[in-house]
């Protein structure tokens, strides 16, 4: 292709966007649409999948009680044995002394009625952190056998459900995201499609007067790729400042727990990279998409 | 310049739109189809525009095989015949001047040419001050003009006008015949399928008649019927 060539491919798909700007305008509007749809489907599902790892990781470790009466030799013998299990990732010994120290501290201010105690009640304690939460049954009965473990206990109902959760969560998200594209494509190419039966006439006088098929087409795959593209900039724009506004309005919150939540979300500036990759792939993909697929009727004559 | 040898075209409803044409046009002719709706004129149109392929025969341009034509170099072939339609086929969206200018671009796009070759052949066909009109606030007769002046300027061997002056009174289809005759003298030929009794008659010029798909009628100087000849 020459530059010459190329030249007037793009004169030509400017002016002809401009000819007709309402219709780019209706096919920037349904690009832009589907994009916010498809956006925020995406950020829920990154979301809840977050807090569903964030809230995996402080139930993804088993508390091990030893017995009293558990010699100290021991004690740093039974934490060798644990590391060695299949599934755990590291293992951290908390002093029975530790820990009324960190009980006296939550308790604040009513840490007093702790000093009436004649003996310390708590247990020494092994925490065993694990690689992976389907590990915790099968390390929670190896940990069982050993001699000097008083109990094993973890949150196994809350772990479970979580699981179940976060699955259902991608699953159903991906799911939806890919009915969405497909209906998104047919949208678009239907758009497209008005657009160039609107043209239809132009289209075919162009090949009356003998233009070839590249500049017949040209000018058109350029139009749906510039639709697609600032119909994704525009979705992309609105995403980041809605989403942003979103996090800063939960941030300020009143009731802790929405505060709290706001914690646990996913900043923008780390989906910010990827929703703008996959939005004008998909803008611009669907927008030379939707032009092929119409053109394909038309230049028959 | 286009020779038709025996050429048949059926379509694929079983239907024969034209039989058996033979058909020999020369550089710089002046020629009227005439015939009833359906005997076969547009079909000889679209043959000529390879829009179409006959079923049967040949059909040359300057000597080339036209219905052997790649589908990619069809663009080029057209670019020898400006085409002029009955409803005239405007852009409504360009000005006469962007309408003219349009078919330039296709073709070529040195600016510099475009803006030197579109206001001489708007002033051809009389419409230097109706540049920046829109086709809607022009009458038939001035759009018809703006595509004929589209038809020409890219400077073609052959003009192919079908019922250019179906749409119109018979004072502005002499004024249309007259462009047309001005172009022909100019040395292109002029192809023009046409119902226009009157205008036949009245210029005189080879007259092929179809009837049901075939030649009835090929004469050097002719009028709308034989019984008009007399007359």
């Amino acid at each position: 292709m020459t530059i010459k060539k190329l030249n007037y491919i793009l004169r030509q798909a400017f002016k002809s966007l401009w000819r007709n700007r309402m219709m780019g305008l209706a096919s920037i509007g349904s690009v832009t649409a589907v994009l916010i749809i498809l956006g925020f489907i995406l950020i829920i599902v990154l979301n809840v999948n977050n807090i569903a790892l964030a809230t995996k990781e402080s139930f993804d470790e088993i508390a091990v009680y030893i017995s009293d009466d558990v010699e100290e030799a021991q004690i740093e013998q039974l934490g060798k044995s644990f590391k060695e299990i299949d599934g755990v990732m590291g293992v951290a010994f908390q002093t029975k002394e530790y820990a009324l120290e960190r009980l006296k501290e939550d308790w604040g201010a009513d840490a007093w009625m702790l000093e009436s105690l004649r003996k310390n009640p708590l247990p020494n304690t092994y925490i065993v952190q694990l690689t992976d939460v389907q590990y915790s049954d099968y390390v929670k009965s190896k940990i069982e056998t050993f001699d000097g473990v008083e109990q094993a206990q973890y949150y196994k109902d809350a772990v479970n459900s979580l699981i179940r959760i976060s699955d259902f969560v991608k699953k159903g998200g991906a799911g939806i995201i890919i009915i969405l594209l497909l209906i998104s494509v047919f949208i678009i190419s239907n758009t497209i499609k008005i657009t160039v039966l609107n043209r239809q006439k132009e289209i075919e006088l162009m090949q009356y007067i003998g233009a070839t098929n590249g500049y017949v087409r040209g000018p058109l795959l350029i139009e749906g790729l510039i639709l697609g593209l600032i119909g994704s900039i525009v979705a992309i724009v609105i995403i980041f400042f809605s989403y942003n506004y979103l996090i800063k309005y939960l941030a300020g919150g009143y009731v802790a727990i929405v505060t709290g939540m706001a914690g646990y979300m996913v900043g923008v500036d780390m989906i910010l990279n990827d929703l703008i990759i996959i939005f004008l792939t998909i803008g611009i993909g669907i927008g030379i998409l939707g032009s092929l697929i119409s053109l394909k009727k038309f230049l028959s004559v | 310049m286009i020779e038709f040898n025996n050429v048949t075209k059926v379509y694929k409803n079983e239907f024969t739109a034209v039989k058996n044409i033979n058909l020999k046009i020369e550089k710089g002719e002046f020629l009227f189809i005439v015939g009833k709706s359906g005997a076969g004129k547009s079909t000889l149109i679209k043959l000529l525009l390879r829009e179409i392929n006959p079923t049967e025969g040949i059909i040359t341009y300057n000597n080339q095989n036209i219905t052997k034509i790649r589908k990619r170099n069809i663009a080029e072939y057209r670019r020898n015949i400006g085409f002029i339609f009955q409803d005239y086929r405007l852009l409504p969206k360009l000005t006469v001047y962007e309408n003219v200018a349009f078919a330039m671009e296709m073709i070529c796009c040195n600016a510099k040419n475009i803006r030197r070759e579109v206001p001489l052949v708007l002033s051809m066909v009389g419409l230097s001050d109706k540049a920046k009109y829109y086709p809607d606030e022009l009458s038939g007769g001035e759009q018809q003009r703006v595509a004929i002046a589209r038809a020409v300027i890219n400077k073609p061997e052959t003009i192919i006008a079908d019922e250019p002056t179906g749409n119109l009174d018979q004072e502005t289809s002499k004024e249309i015949m007259k462009i047309l005759t001005e172009i022909n003298k100019r040395g292109t030929a002029v192809i023009m399928a046409t119902h226009d009794r009157e205008i036949i008659n009245q210029y005189q010029k080879r007259v092929i008649e179809l009837k049901q798909g075939v030649i009835i009628r090929d004469m050097k100087t002719g009028g709308y019927s034989n019984d008009n000849k007399k007359a």
